[in-house]
């Protein structure tokens, strides 16, 4: 592992943290369920920068591609105006 | 790799730290999401081996040298396939959440108190 | 109040739990003994040149058995949740854009996904991928056209056909693969079918067989996740 790949790790995995953690304290659900999905894309290229192709296609296209289109169709169907609370 | 294992051990904290402090349903269910990601980094750098490359054996890997410049295939084989179970699980938890919403029109686990001890 | 104590309390007592993970990990030196034979055997034995799908398919083939087993009991919990449907409300048209779009992309879409799956044994893929990128191209003709009526029947057809094809090809390599090759046999061995020339898309065995199966079964399971989940 070189140096810049070491760098470009850090850079990704903390990225990935400050998702996650926006995914938490975001007020509106909506944001919630794009930052989780953002936190599966950085993963993906973890996955990629640890040589496992394998895992970092799943991950891409089930993480941040069919979880998210999931989550959003249930948000579709439970949307109403008094659901936004914490 | 230790620096990713630190990561997904902190990506699995923020997911418990979701499910226990949030009251709306959806997102207890993406704190579960984010806890399930956190474990797949864990597992697959648990598998790294520094300076090697994936275990494709073709032009650029002979088959004789292959011991020692790859690294492990199996946690990847465990996490591929745990990555698409996570898939299935969070839908069925999504529909099980819709399904209470239909009954009781609300997603707050504060309004569901049959089963409150 | 009390609860968010608590809650903080279970999150630090995870925390330090996990410590040990981090600060007394040793990192991997050399391969473990099952991996090391897994990755020294596999190319000869199984013909493939992607070891992953070779621990998938054949070394770990039960687990992904079970792997498929579970997905199917998801989704048939889906469908049993949010199945029953009152008549859908005509919705609004998507635009002119996305229509068009989505007929030219289509094509190449599920071409990606067959590719990904059939070479599944020479590049990083497989059967798990391919069916997603299939089922994502499903995703876009129910974004592109709304109304459009799902033919239920053909993806039962199909999800059950490659259900019982996959178990049937498992069970012919129990009971086949020792008499072609005398090394013997096991569920889901791929040898009863020649292993041919090493990097060659028909190659080692069965494997581009099963992995077919495994992403057509995987598809249509997925595609149906989300046609129950829509509105």
């Amino acid at each position: 592992m070189t140096t810049m790949n070491l760098i470009l790790l850090v850079g990704l995995g903390v990225l990935m943290l400050a998702a996650a953690v926006f995914a938490v304290i975001s007020k509106k659900v909506l944001s919630a369920i794009i930052a989780a999905g953002v936190v599966s894309l950085l993963a993906s290229v973890i996955y990629l920068l640890l040589a496992s192709p394998d895992v970092a296609m799943t991950e891409a296209a089930i993480g941040s591609g069919l979880t998210t289109v999931v989550f959003l169709y249930a948000y579709s169907r439970m949307k109403s105006d008094k659901e936004d609370r914490r | 790799m230790n620096i990713t294992i630190l990561f997904g051990a902190m990506l699995l904290i923020i997911g418990i730290w979701a499910m226990l402090t949030h009251k709306n349903l959806i997102r207890m269910i993406i704190g579960f999401s984010l806890m399930d990601t956190g474990i797949h980094v864990i597992m697959v750098s648990v598998g790294y081996i520094g300076g090697r490359t994936a275990p494709i054996i073709d032009k650029a890997v002979s088959k004789a040298n292959a011991l020692h410049e790859v690294v492990d295939p199996i946690p990847s084989a465990l996490v591929l396939t745990a990555i698409v179970i996570g898939l299935a699980v969070t839908a069925l938890m999504l529909s099980y959440a819709v399904r209470m919403y239909q009954k009781g029109k609300s997603l707050s686990i504060d309004d569901y108190q049959e089963t409150r001890w | 109040m009390i609860t968010r104590i608590l809650a903080f309390l279970a999150v630090i007592g995870f925390a330090l739990m996990l410590l040990p993970l981090i600060h007394q990990i040793l990192p991997m030196q050399e391969l473990t003994p099952v991996a090391g034979s897994y990755v020294a055997k596999g190319p000869d034995e199984l013909g493939t040149q992607n070891i992953v799908t070779a621990v998938v398919v054949t070394y770990r083939g039960l687990d992904t058995l079970g792997e498929v087993t579970v997905l199917f009991i998801a989704t048939a919990g889906v469908g049993f949740l949010l199945g029953r449907r009152k008549e859908k409300k005509p919705k609004r048209k998507s635009s002119e854009i996305l229509q068009t779009g989505a007929s030219f992309l289509i094509a190449l879409i599920f071409m990606y996904g067959v590719y990904v799956f059939m070479h599944g044994h020479l590049t990083p893929g497989g059967g798990f991928q391919g069916g997603v990128v299939i089922a994502t191209g499903i995703l876009l003709i129910m974004l592109a056209d709304v109304n459009m009526k799902f033919n239920h029947g053909l993806l039962h057809f199909v999800e059950s056909i490659s259900g019982v094809g996959y178990v049937v090809l498992g069970l012919l390599g129990l009971l086949m693969a020792s008499t072609t090759t005398g090394l013997g046999d096991g569920f889901l061995n791929n040898r009863f079918l020649p292993l041919g020339t090493y990097g060659s898309l028909f190659s080692a065995g069965a494997i581009p067989l099963i992995y077919s199966l495994v992403g057509l079964k995987v598809g249509s399971e997925l595609t149906g996740i989300l046609d129950n989940m829509q509105e």
